[in-house]
């Protein structure tokens, strides 16, 4: 493996945890210009974060040692997922060792953890939410493998790196299953990422959430890691779907010249997906808990539905 | 080889015939509680031989040995091949584990009769052995109905309890349905003259409806030990009646005979598969998987959701021999190869992780007598080397990687996604709905194990005993410990698992993976680098990587000043461990979700009630569906046929008399 390989696939996996907490910012701004309000500005997640990693943990004393692992652990698995995501560029060496399938095993990893820690301290809205985010998550995965499934057979290949260059050059043609594809990813994005009309994640309204049921009990350090965690977790969803679904611009292997651009077309694409995401949120309503289940049945049902499209009018056998 | 004189048949046979001695020790010890410890280590001892001494044959040609043993003309043939040697080697290593852990188990009084349990046990793992190595119909069927039989005893091991006796009985009855069927197909399969030797079936000729009707003969009676929809109702009832390294025994090891064979038959003694098989055993496979994922979500005691969970993954490994036959059926060796090394790495895994988890509940129960859901809790802090050890083994089970259970569901989520190359459109229609019903099944699988793992391990305790629960002994970690590690290696460095996989393969397809496993140690490429590759060390060093790096960082960049206080929980001051989620309420949302696969009787107290009872069961409604039925009409046929006994001795000459008349009649007419 080159040097200049893997010092790409360490800037990347820098960018994207710099560059995080800024989407995620920028996505809250949004939501404040729609709802009328001046908004804290997009470097506030920065703020948020570092004052939580200056304060002091307070653990319950019912806490093992696992509730003190987890933080770390899930943000070294978001690390990970950005490392194996071709945000700017397609040479990434640590590619070859997770494809999708281990991408949404990594994101389930970090998941079971989170939900294991909430269930650890024994309280109630611990184990609620805890309870409510592995059901949600059991009827999104499901629907994300398969949203994975149809670039892959496009692209006779699992490996991101290969379905986005394969895709990439595809400017011509049309593929329907992708549009199937593209709308339960969105779906199940929303679901998976506590955002409206699944979760809300600006609520500490007690019956209402779920995400921020499993991160009551955490603080500190702790509480930092998570909510930087979980803004990774957005960028990496966002930055799947911009390299499954519209992934001009971006650099293939040894383009160096073409990265100027690829940082653009990335910062254009993410400012998009961010209004776009802010408005849905603002334009529709969060669904009882167990109107959430029909939500992501129909992801799923989108999923199955695109891949009978793709095996009746694409496939080539 | 350096020394030419090695031959592992008569090794193999040697540990099984050590393990039989050292049951009869067993008989003979006095109710002495440390010389009945020796035994199960030694016999551990023999387990660990035992894999490697298969795995060292694996890539061997078969090598056969007949038996002075044996009704007279018909002596015991048996054979040792990549198929038996593989399953051989999973038997070895589960056996290690759990025998190392029996030695701290089976203190002297934790059964109705130690003795006669050692003896049974050790028969039990002897007659495993028999089954994967006998060479002809007699032998098989033998070693077969021995490990039923012993397995019973083994089952119902605490018989003052009438719920197990009956748990005993409905897994007998279960078992011999299946042998009978397994019998049947035996007396399809049988070679020219007559042949009962697995060699003379081998040559056999066959028309296609000879050949199905063998095939679905072996379904069903390999099915109704493997407990593949819908006779899986014994398992869910004998596991949590027999001890718990029983239970390992039982769920790790002797549900992958059922599969070895099936293995065996179908694609061993039936040279020729058909598709339909494969799409029928798919569709039974992606059934069986669902149907064990939702029931196990329900479950309130821990080893009977474990039961229902290995139900599902029983089910993931049909899927995938399924597959096998339909790619085989169309010409396609290499992906054939494929979804049947997913198979055989799937019955590994199970075999480890599952057998962990039974110790996992066996550790707990010996600690807190307790076996309810409801009564469990916070067991992480009194018991942190078993909460550890099930914690390895939950993830591995959730299929999540770095783990050894990820390995397999990525192989055959990959196998499905070649599948498109078939030719046949209509079977590539079926593709999209197995996928969907396969990933369905893993995600619900996850949140089981989370169900399992937190209820029993995480919160507070729901009992004020538990508190004071002692963490398993030196044995008992030694056990756990061993198949951790077995998850953890198998999970990390499966290149060289599959080339051992490779082996069977290659034997019974004639074609293995071949280059696609032997490109890099570090990464599984299954069909070529492009097209998929997953390197679990890579994984498993990033995110510890990352891990000791941010740790580092925080370290050194902030204070780390902690405080323990109690849990905030929004404000609300007065918390209990009853105000935790239960395992029922676990298990709520699939409940409602999935109503109709359940059967759920409700109790709701009236508004007024001064003493409201809230009561739900949820049942197996194939239970009432099919089973209670067939037992009425048992009975009611044997009412009538009881209608010829009148116990008076004239009859029963008539009876014979008539009989006998008919016979010459028939013979007369000939």
């Amino acid at each position: 493996m080159l040097p200049q390989y893997a010092l790409s696939q360490l800037l990347e996996a820098l960018f994207a945890v710099v560059v995080a907490p800024l989407a995620l910012g920028w996505v809250n701004q949004c939501r404040a210009w729609l709802q009328n309000r001046r908004g804290p500005g997009v470097t506030q997640p920065y703020r948020v974060i570092a004052k939580l990693f200056r304060k002091e943990v307070v653990l319950a004393h019912q806490a093992s040692f696992l509730f003190r692992a987890v933080p770390y652990l899930v943000f070294g698995c978001m690390v990970l997922a950005t490392g194996i995501v071709p945000m700017l560029a397609t040479a990434l060496p640590f590619a070859p060792a997770a494809d999708v399938i281990a991408l949404v095993g990594l994101l389930a990893l970090a998941r079971i953890f989170m939900a294991l820690a909430a269930m650890d301290t024994g309280t109630a809205f611990g184990s609620l939410g805890a309870r409510r985010e592995m059901l949600v998550a059991a009827l999104a995965e499901p629907a994300l493998l398969m949203v994975f499934f149809m670039p892959s057979l496009i692209a006779r290949s699992t490996s991101l790196t290969t379905i986005v260059e394969t895709l990439a050059h595809q400017r011509v043609a049309v593929h329907p299953s992708l549009a199937f594809a593209a709308v339960a990813f969105v779906m199940v994005m929303l679901a998976e990422n506590a955002r409206i009309p699944v979760d809300n994640p600006g609520t500490h309204l007690e019956l209402t959430m779920i995400h921020e049921a499993t991160i009551l009990e955490y603080s500190g350090r702790h509480l930092a890691l998570i909510e930087w965690a979980h803004a990774l977790k957005l960028l990496v969803y966002a930055t799947i779907g911009i390299a499954l679904f519209v992934p001009w611009g971006i650099a293939e292997a040894g383009h160096w010249g073409a990265l100027p651009t690829a940082v653009l077309a990335l910062a254009a694409k993410l400012l998009v997906g961010g209004a776009a995401l802010a408005v849905t949120e603002t334009v529709s309503a969060k669904l009882r808990i167990f109107r959430a289940p029909e939500f992501l049945a129909t992801a799923f049902l989108m999923a199955v539905l695109g891949m009978l499209t793709h095996l009746l009018l694409e496939a080539t056998a | 080889m350096s020394f030419v004189s090695f031959s592992p048949l008569p090794c193999v046979l040697g540990i099984a015939v050590y393990w039989i001695a050292l049951g009869i020790l067993g008989l003979t010890q006095r109710a002495d509680r440390d010389a009945g410890r020796i035994l199960y280590a030694a016999g551990a001892a023999g387990g660990l031989l035992l894999a490697v001494t298969a795995a060292w044959a694996l890539g061997d040609a078969p090598t056969t040995v007949q038996l002075p043993l044996g009704l007279p003309g018909l002596p015991f043939h048996l054979r040792l091949d990549s198929l038996a040697a593989f399953f051989l080697v999973l038997l070895g290593l589960a056996v290690t584990g759990i025998s190392l852990f029996s030695t701290g188990y089976f203190t002297s009084g934790s059964t109705t009769n130690d003795r006669v349990t050692c003896l049974h046990y050790h028969f039990f793992l002897a007659a495993m052995v028999f089954v994967l190595l006998a060479d002809d119909a007699y032998m098989f069927m033998v070693a077969w109905e021995s490990m039923a039989l012993v397995s019973y005893f083994l089952v119902t091991s605490d018989h003052r309890f009438a719920e197990i006796r009956s748990a005993g009985f409905l897994y007998l009855v279960v078992a011999h349905v299946g042998a009978m069927a397994i019998l049947l197909c035996f007396g399809v399969l049988h070679g020219p003259d007559g042949g009962y030797t697995f060699e003379a079936m081998r040559s056999a000729d066959r028309t296609p409806f000879w050949a199905t009707t063998a095939f679905l003969l072996a379904l069903v009676g390999f099915g109704a030990k493997a407990g593949f929809l819908p006779l899986h109702a014994w398992l869910p009832e004998a596991h949590p009646a027999a001890p718990s390294p029983v239970s390992a025994l039982m769920s790790g090891v002797m549900l992958k005979t059922a599969i070895y064979g099936l293995l065996r038959i179908g694609f061993d003694l039936l040279p020729i598969q058909y598709a339909s098989w494969g799409v029928i055993a798919l569709a039974l496979g992606l059934v069986t998987m669902l149907y064990g994922v939702l029931f196990a979500a329900v479950q309130t005691d821990m080893k009977r959701l474990l039961a229902y969970s290995s139900i599902e993954n029983i089910g993931l490994v049909l899927a995938a021999i399924g597959l096998a036959i339909v790619f085989r059926a169309h010409a396609m060796p290499a992906l054939a190869a494929l979804a049947l090394c997913a198979a055989l790495f799937h019955c590994l895994n199970h075999a480890l992780f599952k057998s962990l988890l039974f110790l996992a509940t066996g550790a707990v129960m010996h600690a807190t007598s307790q076996r309810s859901l409801g009564r469990l809790g916070g067991l992480i802090h009194p018991m942190p080397w078993v909460a550890g050890a099930a914690l390895v083994g939950t993830l591995a089970i959730a299929g999540l990687p770095p783990l050894n259970g990820f390995v397999s569901e990525w192989l055959l989520l990959q196998a499905f996604l070649l599948s498109p190359e078939l030719p046949d459109p209509y079977l590539r229609m079926i593709v999209p709905v197995a996928t969907a019903a396969l990933v369905l099944a893993a995600a619900v699988a996850a949140y089981v194990m989370v169900k399992f793992y937190g209820v029993v391990f995480l919160g507070q305790p729901r009992e004020p005993s538990l508190r004071y629960a002692h963490d398993a002994d030196a044995w008992q970690r030694a056990g756990l410990l061993f198949l951790v590690a077995g998850c953890v290696l198998a999970g990390l460095f499966p290149v060289k698992v599959l080339h051992g996989i490779d082996h069977v393969a290659t034997g019974l397809l004639g074609r293995g993976m071949g280059d696609a496993v032997g490109g890099h140690w570090l990464h599984v490429t299954p069909v070529s680098a492009e097209r998929a590759s997953y390197s679990p060390l890579l994984v498993l060093a990033g995110i510890l990587g990352v891990v000791s790096a941010v740790f580092l960082y925080v370290r050194v960049r902030y204070h780390m000043r902690t405080r323990r206080a109690p849990a905030w929980d929004c404000g609300f001051p007065a918390q209990t461990s009853r105000m935790q989620d239960t395992a029922e309420g676990f298990g709520q949302p699939i409940k409602q979700i999935f109503e109709p696969f359940f059967r759920i009787e409700r109790e709701m107290p009236s508004p007024f009630d001064g003493a409201p009872r809230y009561r739900a069961r949820t049942e197996d409604k194939l239970w009432y569906a099919l089973y209670l039925p067939l037992v009425r009409l048992v009975e009611r046929i044997a009412g009538w046929v009881s209608r010829l006994q009148h116990g008076r001795i004239q009859w029963y000459l008539v009876y014979s008399f008539a009989t006998l008349l008919a016979l010459l009649v028939l013979i007369r007419c000939q």
